[in-house]
């Protein structure tokens, strides 16, 4: 399959949340959060609830500008820029790309440092690497399960019954 | 490529509107916008020219409902249609559920809707998928205006595959949710399969 459909479970998420959660404390940074490379976003840790950044956009946003560098990378006969950094007046923000499937982005302001988020960031993605190598490999197991497999059409109408 | 989260009760899908240059995708984006409860929406984000032309993409993230107690959601985005942007729409594609193909109805537009349609059957291969597998749908666009091209002739033009196909008139929406449904029932469909 050339674009395995991406299904997350109790036990990976929350493997995710604690290498995120403790990145957040770590890395001293504002929020960080977990995008695959079509714009979905994963998880947040961070920002609090009335921070009201559009995690939505931004996970969109995000996913679109590592495309956009992948496909610069190409036309330059490189495989891909796994690392970005851009540097604002207030905020500043780090995206790495963990094992060419999702993105790691972490904001930051003045209270931390451009070294300590790589030095943190280096750590968890070969975390979350490993744990994403179980989660694919867990969708792709034969017998897993076809969450879907049981709506019926009726469903799918009643979605749309306006 | 879907999305399902177990723990937030979600799933995710992206459906990307393609089809030439100032052919209403952009359009058919801002009216599902402006007709969406503000609770079922995300911001619409354009990344465009100082002429309105989409540079990169627009994105509209919407939420249909509950299914099996499961959310919905849908990321739209649409594809810069310019043909100087070629390297930008291939990136769109990535990951994709469904595809909308907006066609200019207008006489004028017959090749560039038929170069379009023939850059996103390769552009998709070249990402790895068969428009013939894929949730594909056909909006005949601008119906509205005078100079518009006979329906047989377009669908004889842009729709040899005869996959369901709307007519519409983004600017005044009609046929624009129709179109949006349309795709959304086959990406399900596809997704209850197992695909």
């Amino acid at each position: 399959m050339i674009n395995p459909q991406m299904v997350m479970y109790e036990e990976e998420f929350n493997q995710i949340q604690t290498v995120v959660d403790r990145l957040v404390k770590e890395a001293n940074a504002k929020v960080v959060f977990i995008v695959d490379k079509n714009g979905q976003l994963i998880t947040v840790s961070g920002g609090g609830d009335d921070d009201g950044t559009d995690m939505t956009s931004l996970a969109s946003l995000t996913a679109g500008c590592i495309a956009a560098t992948g496909a610069i990378a190409q036309l330059l006969n490189e495989s891909e820029f796994a690392t970005q950094f851009h540097e604002g007046e207030l905020a500043n923000i780090h995206i790495q790309l963990v094992g060419n499937r999702i993105i790691l982005v972490v904001v930051f302001d003045g209270k931390s440092s451009l070294g300590l988020v790589r030095l943190r960031v280096r750590k968890a993605t070969t975390e979350l690497d490993r744990i994403f190598l179980a989660v694919l490999a867990k969708a792709q197991a034969p017998g897993a399960d076809a969450p879907f497999a049981e709506i019926t059409d009726n469903d799918i109408d009643s979605l749309f019954n306006d | 490529m879907s999305f399902i989260n177990y723990m937030a009760r979600e799933i995710n899908c992206k459906i990307v509107y393609y089809g030439p240059g100032l052919s209403g995708k952009t359009t058919n984006l801002q009216y599902i916008y402006e007709r969406t409860n503000p609770e079922s929406k995300g911001k619409l984000i354009s990344l465009a020219t100082e002429t309105e032309r989409t540079l990169f993409f627009d994105f509209l993230p919407i939420s249909l409902g509950e299914i099996r107690g499961y959310k919905a959601r849908f990321h739209l985005y649409s594809v810069p249609g310019h043909v100087f942007y070629g390297a930008s729409r291939k990136i769109i594609l990535k990951g994709i559920d469904g595809i909308i193909f907006v066609a200019d109805s207008q006489l004028g537009r017959v090749e560039a809707n038929q170069e379009s349609v023939e850059d996103m059957s390769h552009n998709l291969l070249e990402q790895g998928y068969n428009l013939e597998k894929l949730p594909y749908i056909v909006q005949y666009n601008k119906r509205d205006l005078v100079d518009v091209l006979e329906l047989s002739e377009m669908r004889a033009a842009i729709n040899p595959m005869r996959v369901p196909e709307f007519e519409a008139s983004a600017r005044t929406g009609v046929g624009v949710f129709d179109t949006l449904k349309a795709v959304s029932k086959l990406v399900l469909t596809e997704l209850k399969r197992g695909g």
